[in-house]
């Protein structure tokens, strides 16, 4: 909650430390979950034990009799409209006659303590008549099954036909791919702090990844106007995708207007499994027909996605899954039907690669199938069919800068390759690590290569823009620009950007990057790889009209037209300096808010699936190498190594880290991450079963950055954070498809898939 | 509730007798969870580590008396060659933070059949000695402490004061099947001992049963092959046949269930592949050692 400020030299381009860096490192940075507030409550939340249940009755007398006990509340308390959901109202801030996933919230509870507040939530006696649940998603279409939603059981439907509507083909190959759940796992749980202001409004001070947006929510559910509830983003552990969905925001609201005190939640990490949605599990029927040299003819894909209980962004998932499903080839004749369905499991919604992670595992699978088939290396399949600049993809949209699918691929196998293993080796460095499972027996390398594209941006016709406010004045003499959005800040690194962008533009060393919240307007949201992008535009539009403004003050001042800003100079038209940026500003203060909006999308055709859907495309490409025990199926990834066009690194490090964070999650999901869900219970909530990888498990990685310039997107640049998470999971699949020979067609692979 | 941190082990033993209800704890990492997840809401905690003696080791009588309370850790660092199965499995434990906390006593107490430290033990035949006020020292065959799923031969008012465990005549192993390269609970694990002055072998199945165990007839088989074919005095390579035999007959041993972590077709697979690994290796270094 205090502002941040650094100073760096860094412009854009360089690599300036990041102001959080050093905290987080250190274990002093400020989480959500370290709020505090003098004569703060605790907030529970009690949630449903059943995927489906009817509820006959909630008694909370025994929770509120029990002393330290503040508040017990239920849907009955909620003022205002009792539906929150980020594209569909469909879900209940507290549940009201009926459950429809295990882990639905029911009623809170608020005590001075949190352990009080848990003993009060298990008083809470709930008269559940359990009902019969959805959990098979292949079924949720199907006559006279359960229905989740009283608007029936499918969330989205969409549908692609392009060119020849039966395309025949000298080669056709086919399979069918499961991808399971995956989790963003992050490590900073759900948490934040609402404060009340005694006038009936209140701050609530969170963790997420769009404030205006919780705002809209929190204000609809507790039938406050926007300027009663404030938001301010507290330090984020994370996010993924996963705090695009509400979670404490409405709860701690409520409770606090209710207690007329600060109340504070955190989950525990086995509440966070079922406090935020995860990513969807597919399933992916794909064909494609080839020349016999393996140019792609025609595709097919049938994909379902099991969005759960509730919608959240299953509508958009299915979106991207649609409309970028075959990944980035070029293909005359398309043919793609993908769908989304409520079921009684936990809702799905936006998780890193965003509908685009689950298909890539089966085109990818598929294009090596095809090289395999028609005798072509796997790497030039991928060159042969890939995108150029102006081709048009399968929703018949242009694509208008840099495409380089054959240059990203080859350079991923052009690039060193890890030594073969010789001699005695360190057992660290096999399958099983130091759990000693091999010296060597039964260990077999392979190697695999993926590539992928991923929209950049809010697609299909959403109005997509943040806002920025600059202000530039002397303190102590010195200019510094104050710079003031509401994006959030998840570790991503957006606040250097923002820094880089003022120093660039203004010509300023000190900036100080005000907190976030909701007293500018909308940031629009940390996901899709959009902020660099976005809210880059919005603060460099904005920095560009301070710049203006202040050049008009230096003409007024100095007498003269044509100046410009050079560095810190105030330069003529000649350029002669006239004047520093320190003398033309005096004791004037210049602020401009500029709302910036990037090129327009359109939705696409209900039958056809054609338009412009997307306003920017992001490609990337992975090479995995692992050593396979294939006797006990126990993986190590030797090698994980990638390309990425950036378009322009703002923050070559960040980029970086970005890459390698979202190769390691990618991976995890290949490998070990998944949700395992048995009749609509979550059976792993909790990292002692739902494994991600450590150190031991990710390997170094060397990273190639491309940057060719996108002329439409500010300085240039690319979204960077998703596509390594689509790429890298498909190569890793692939590596161990080649080491054991088997087809696998379902991630996470487990042990028991190459064994048995 | 109550916590009660006695200095002495004779203040700790008086403390357990008259608080039935009191919970040991050393390291913690197994306790803590277990209280953070409501699992357990013991009327007292006892803390032991104030208790210097459960936190040595010391040569005694031709075994090493390793104190309930030394750390894996220490284990790795300090008993690395005199007790390799159990240093094998020591590493495979949780991460550095676990290890520096967590105790061999710990595991015994806790006794999960996922516990690292049994099927090493159970190999190396080792002794669990406990104690009480009331009637003072027993010890307890390892493979006897292990009663039921997280149970332990424990009464009531008796602690555990160390582990007795003899220095190896031969080569041991410890191996364990996790699906990650570390920080894994086993999906299952096998410890394995060769014993050449008794010509005798050792095992210890982990994960793989509701407690840990040995597998009894798979070790007599070995034993007794390799004394049948003079294996012990040629010190011959070990045949191929006979490793993965040995392998089967523990794989037989084992009465593994499906869960989250594993199914129990491939916890008894991986046991009959990390017997015959485990077998072979230490017979290798056996022949090595001549
Ligand atoms: C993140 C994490 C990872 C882990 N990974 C592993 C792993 O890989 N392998 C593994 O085996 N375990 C693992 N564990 C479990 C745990 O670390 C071990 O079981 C450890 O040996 C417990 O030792 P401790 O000293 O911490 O025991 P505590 O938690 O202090 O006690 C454990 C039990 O033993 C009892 N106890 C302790 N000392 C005595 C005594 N002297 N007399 C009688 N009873 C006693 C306690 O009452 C309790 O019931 C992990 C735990 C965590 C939190």
């Amino acid at each position: 909650m205090t502002s941040t400020e650094t100073r760096t030299t860094g412009k854009i381009g360089d690599s300036p430390l990041r102001p959080d860096g050093t905290l987080k490192v250190t274990g002093e940075f400020a989480y959500s979950s370290d709020l505090w507030h003098d004569d703060m409550c605790w907030g529970v939340t009690l949630r449903s034990p059943h995927p489906h249940a009817r509820i006959h009755g909630i008694d909370v007398s025994a929770a509120l009799a029990l002393p330290g006990v503040h508040a017990v509340l239920t849907h009955a308390d909620v003022p205002g409209l009792n539906r929150v959901g980020l594209e569909h109202l469909d879900q209940p801030a507290l549940a009201e006659d009926v459950v429809r996933y295990q882990g639905e919230p029911v009623a809170l509870v608020a005590a001075d303590h949190p352990e009080t507040a848990r003993r009060a939530a298990k008083r809470i006696v709930v008269d559940y008549e359990e009902l019969p649940a959805l959990t098979d998603p292949r079924r949720a279409l199907d006559e006279g099954v359960p229905q989740v939603q009283p608007g029936g059981n499918l969330v989205r439907e969409l549908t692609i036909r392009r060119g020849d509507p039966a395309p025949q083909a000298p080669v056709v190959v086919a399979l069918d791919f499961e991808v399971g759940m995956q989790d963003q796992a992050f490590l900073g749980p759900e948490s934040g702090l609402a404060v009340p202001d005694g006038e009936g409004g209140l701050d609530l001070y969170v963790a997420t990844q769009w404030l205006h947006v919780d705002q809209q929510q929190v204000c609809r559910v507790l039938d406050l106007p926007p300027d009663r509830a404030r938001l301010h983003l507290a330090g984020v552990g994370g996010a993924f995708g996963g705090r695009e969905d509400l979670s404490i925001h409405v709860h701690a609201c409520l409770l606090a207007l209710h207690t007329g005190k600060p109340v504070k939640m955190s989950y525990a990490r086995d509440e966070s499994f079922f406090g935020h949605v995860h990513r969807h599990p597919a399933w992916l029927r794909y064909e494609f027909g080839a020349s016999e040299e393996g140019r792609l003819a025609y595709a097919k894909a049938d994909i379902l996605f099991d969005g759960g209980a509730y919608a959240s962004s299953t509508t958009a998932v299915v979106g991207n899954g649609g409309t970028l499903g075959l990944g980035p080839y070029n293909i005359p004749s398309v043919t793609v039907d993908a769908r989304g369905v409520y079921t009684n499991n936990p809702p799905c919604g936006a998780m890193r690669g965003f509908g685009c992670v689950q298909a890539a595992f089966a085109h990818e699978a598929l294009m090596d199938e095809l090289a395999d088939r028609v005798g072509v290396d796997r790497v030039e399949i991928r060159a042969l069919n890939g995108m150029r600049d102006g081709d048009l993809n399968i929703t018949g949209q242009l694509i208008d800068s840099a495409a380089p699918v054959a240059e990203l691929i080859r350079t991923v196998r052009d690039l060193p390759l890890p030594a073969s293993p010789e001699g005695e080796r360190d057992i660290r460095d096999l399958p099983g690590g130091a759990s000693n499972t091999t010296h060597g027996e039964g260990v077999v390398r392979g190697i695999g290569y993926a590539v992928t594209y991923k929209n950049v941006g809010f697609s299909e016709g959403f109005d997509d823009y943040s806002t920025a406010r600059v202000r530039l004045e002397l303190t102590g003499g010195e200019p510094v620009a104050t710079v003031h959005t509401a994006a959030a800040e998840v570790g991503q690194g957006l606040i250097t950007v923002e820094q880089q962008i003022c120093r660039t533009e203004l010509g300023v060393d000190r900036v100080v990057v005000h907190p976030k919240n909701t007293f500018v307007g909308s940031g629009g949201s940390t996901s899709a790889s959009r902020q660099t992008y976005v809210t880059g535009g919005a603060v460099k539009a904005a920095c560009e009209a301070v710049r203006a403004a202040v050049l008009r003050l230096a003409s007024a001042r100095l007498g003269v037209g044509g100046l410009r800003l050079d560095g810190d100079k105030i330069v003529s038209a000649s350029g002669e300096v006239l004047a520093s940026l320190a003398d033309v500003l005096g004791a004037e203060a210049v602020e401009e808010t500029v709302e910036w909006h990037h090129r327009p999308t359109e939705e696409i055709d209900p039958e056809t699936g054609q338009g412009n859907a997307h306003v920017q495309y992001a490609f990337s490409a992975h090479r995995a190498v692992v050593d396979v025990d294939v006797e006990l199926g126990l993986v190590k990834v030797v090698a994980l190594d990638t390309a990425q066009d950036v378009g322009k690194a703002i923050n070559p490090d960040a980029v970086v880290g970005q890459i390698q964070g979202g190769s390691a999650q990618g991976m995890g999901l290949a490998l070990m991450e998944e949700i395992v869900v048995t009749d609509g219970k979550v059976r792993n909530p909790s990292f002692t079963d739902y494994l991600i990888p450590t150190i031991l498990d990710m390997p170094p990685m060397q990273v190639k950055v491309l940057e060719y310039a996108d002329p439409h997107a500010p300085y240039g640049v690319r979204g960077v954070g998703e596509p390594p998470t689509i790429s890298s999971g498909p190569a890793v699949a692939a590596a161990i498809r080649a080491a054991t020979g088997k087809a696998l067609r379902r991630v996470p692979v487990r042990p028991e898939h190459i064994t048995l | 509730m109550d916590f009660l941190a006695p200095s002495t082990w004779a203040e700790a033993l008086a403390a357990k007798a008259e608080r039935p209800d009191a919970l040991p704890v050393a390291g913690g990492t197994d306790v803590m969870v277990e209280m953070n997840f409501d699992h357990r809401r013991p009327g007292a905690l006892l803390d032991l580590t104030r208790v210097a003696p459960l936190g040595e080791w010391a040569f005694d009588d031709g075994r090493v008396r390793l104190g309930a309370g030394v750390t894996y850790a220490r284990v790795i660092a300090e008993l690395g060659s005199t007790l390799p199965g159990l240093a094998m499995a020591s590493r495979t434990v949780g991460s550095p933070q676990i290890r520096n906390r967590g105790t061999v006593g710990g595991n015994l107490g806790a006794a999960s059949p996922a516990g690292d430290s049994h099927p090493a033990l159970l190999a190396a035949d080792a002794v669990v000695e406990v104690e009480s006020a009331a009637r003072g020292v027993r010890h307890v065959p390892v493979a006897d402490f292990y009663t039921g799923v997280k149970r332990n031969a424990l009464e009531q008012d008796e602690l555990i004061s160390a582990v007795l465990i003899a220095p190896p005549s031969g080569p041991q192993q410890f191996c364990k099947i996790g699906t990650r390269n570390a920080m894994v609970i086993a999906v299952s694990a096998f410890g394995f001992a060769l014993h050449p002055d008794r010509r005798a072998v050792g095992t210890g199945i982990g994960s793989a049963a509701p407690t840990p165990r040995r597998a009894t007839d798979a070790a007599a088989f070995l034993a007794g092959e390799l004394e049948a074919a003079g294996l012990w005095e040629s010190r011959a390579a070990l045949p191929e046949g006979l490793a993965a035999e040995f392998g089967r007959k523990v794989r037989d041993a084992a009465a593994p269930i499906d869960d989250v972590r594993g199914t129990a077709a491939y916890r008894l697979h991986t046991l009959s592949v990390m017997a015959r690994r485990a077998a072979t290796w230490a017979w290798d270094e056996h022949r090595r050692a001549a």
